[in-house]
């Protein structure tokens, strides 16, 4: 097996593939204010509808539904993972860390200790028709968070 | 590149082809020979874009080189010779289709053939083109059918036409077994039918679908015939006048040719009656102020200076294809095809779509692969070589009607090989295990 395929696809984002964190959808009763948001991807047909609770400034709940390849799967159930309990605002950096890495063609190596998990996704910079893949579930946690504070 | 040295000239002969002859053709075609990642290139997504023999490529060099002139304008020796060059070319490809030369218009794809039947029918509701052009007019009342296997270009200009016009879009459905569900068709296809759109052969299912049938119902209720010939004009005979259809649509590059054009067929009769879609230079006859007189067919729907070395190269492809032997082309793209579909159906968790091997089909697979996005099989193949189209292959209608988002396709071509489809076969069957899919 050639080193660019299992760059792309680590043990970890196959793992997370399957076991999909946060999905699925749930009603977020009592969490704050909920916002939700629905992303696809046009041209493969990847989607994602999700919804996170904010309360006190913090993200306190994520859930999702989605269907798509292994990439755009993962990378909801690390974000799952990753941001459930954090500031508000620095789910906000971490999205636009992650965006950073994700544009930066090979580049930029993502810092495990900010992204962790979702450092495994730095290997998919290099593959320019899977990044949108990549960032479907954060781009959805962007606008769901943007949803929350209207 | 590999080295391509004179250009082998095929002998049209009965003979099927064979592996052998096969990877003669190959030396014409320059990108056969190159590498992708690491990998000699196992090129199987000519359903999408096919590639270009050296005989297209220097047509179009050469165009440039010797006689780059605007046809049909100006009366230089250029301009003469680059004028000649262009009709040519239009004769080769009508003749390839069976059609005369005054009955084909050259268009930039098949899209733009559509959607230059749908504008001109939308200019003839307004009344455009008097009442030679009623028979082209829709209103409430009136019913345009598809299919529901249709590539969007053959779905969206009459859904838009449909509500420019008040007119209703029906379709004919889908079965299980991915045929068209004939004993609908009739119900559908009304009197108040006035147009029936469909595919020759579909670009997901490769089913060729019984044109002989839906242009008889067509006929009956007295509606027009619109085929959709991206997928057999380059991979089996076509004769318009054998199909007995009203129009029918190709595009350039998907039989050998450069992007940039196709042709649409259209009877004669039909096409001088025919109010124009596109207007301006080179279409017409007298101009005043106030208004115009427009050409016959068909530089009637030729407006503005045109593809001039794309026609021509187009031209060459379809002496290519000529030369090979359509016969020949279709019965080894059968082998292929067959190879395909049995082969994907005998791997564990693979869910082949479109009729069984055997039945009417063309020479592509598309499959499903249970527990691995079709994103995700695409990009392990590409990691070997192998080129395939993923997602909906613009027919989302289709793919929802199958309970499926996306699949994968594999498509072949005169230049595909035997063994280019056995080690498809083979790295098709490592994608489950490579992502856990088979526990
Ligand atoms: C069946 C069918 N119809 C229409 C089209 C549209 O062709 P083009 O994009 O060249 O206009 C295609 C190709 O994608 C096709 O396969």
């Amino acid at each position: 097996m050639s080193t660019g395929l299992e760059q792309l696809y680590q043990q970890i984002i196959l793992d997370h593939a399957k076991a999909r964190h946060g999905s699925p959808l749930r009603e977020h009763d009592g969490v704050g204010r909920v916002g939700e948001s629905h992303q696809l991807n046009p041209v493969c047909g990847d989607e994602i509808t999700l919804r996170a609770g904010v309360a006190d400034g913090a993200v306190t709940a994520v859930s999702w539904d989605g269907a798509g390849c292994a990439i755009s799967m993962a990378s909801a159930s690390v974000l799952t993972d990753l941001v459930q309990g954090l500031p508000r605002d620095e789910v906000i950096g971490l999205v636009d860390s992650f965006r950073e890495v994700m544009r930066s063609r090979g580049r930029i190596e993502a810092d495990e200790e900010v992204l962790g998990d979702a450092a495994a996704f730095s290997g998919v910079s290099r593959f320019p028709a899977r990044v949108k893949c990549a960032m479907l579930a954060w781009v959805a946690l962007e606008e769901s968070l943007l949803a929350a504070n209207a | 590149m590999p080295v391509v040295d004179t250009p082998v000239t095929l002998t049209p002969s009965d003979a099927v082809l064979t592996d052998a002859e096969v990877h003669r053709i190959r030396n014409d075609f320059p990108i056969l020979g190159t590498e992708v990642n690491g990998k000699p290139l196992i090129y199987l997504d000519s359903g999408a874009t096919s590639q270009n023999p050296v005989s297209v490529l220097e047509a179009e060099q050469e165009f440039y080189e010797q006689r780059n002139a605007a046809v049909h304008r100006g009366s230089h020796s250029l301009a003469v010779d680059a004028t000649d060059a262009y009709e040519d070319a239009r004769a080769a490809v009508a003749r390839f289709v069976g059609a005369r030369t005054d009955e084909l218009v050259w268009t930039s794809n098949a899209t733009e053939g559509i959607n230059l039947v749908a504008y001109a029918m939308s200019n003839a509701s307004l009344g455009r083109g008097g009442e030679a052009a009623r028979r082209f007019a829709l209103g409430p009342g009136d019913r345009v059918v598809v299919t529901e296997m249709e590539h969007h270009a053959n779905l969206i200009p009459w859904q838009e036409l449909a509500a420019r016009t008040g007119a209703e879009l029906r379709f004919i459905p889908v079965a299980d077994d991915g045929t068209l569900r004939l004993e609908e068709a009739a119900a559908v296809i009304t009197p108040a039918t006035k147009l029936v759109a469909f595919s020759h052969a579909s670009n997901v299912l490769g089913t060729i679908n019984p044109v002989a049938r839906l242009v008889r119902l067509a006929q009956d209720v007295g509606a027009l015939t619109l085929l959709d010939a991206c997928q057999s004009v380059p991979h089996l005979p076509v004769d318009v006048k054998a199909l007995d259809v009203d129009f029918l649509v190709f595009s350039g590059h998907k039989m050998l040719g450069p992007t940039g054009i196709g042709a649409l067929y259209g009877r004669a009769e039909l096409l001088n009656a025919l109010p124009p879609f596109l207007t301006g230079g080179s279409m017409i006859t007298t101009v005043t102020m106030e208004r115009a007189e427009y050409l016959p067919s068909p530089n009637r729907f030729e407006a503005g200076t045109q593809r001039i070395s794309q026609a021509i190269a187009l031209g060459a492809a379809a002496n290519y294809l000529a030369e090979t032997g359509m016969e020949r082309i279709e019965a080894w793209e059968e082998t292929l095809g067959a190879r395909l579909v049995r082969g994907l159906g005998a791997i564990e968790g693979i869910r082949v779509l479109g009729p069984d091997a055997g039945r009417p089909r063309i020479g592509l697979a598309s499959f499903d692969v249970d527990g691995v996005h079709a994103h995700d099989v695409g990009q392990f193949l590409d990691d070997k070589g192998i080129a395939v189209r993923v997602g909906h292959h613009c027919a989302q209608p289709l793919h929802r009607r199958l309970g499926l988002t996306a699949t994968t396709r594999a498509s072949t071509y005169l230049y595909t090989t035997t063994d280019e489809v056995d080690a498809f076969l083979d790295a098709v069957a490592l994608v489950r295990p490579f992502f856990g899919a088979h526990r």
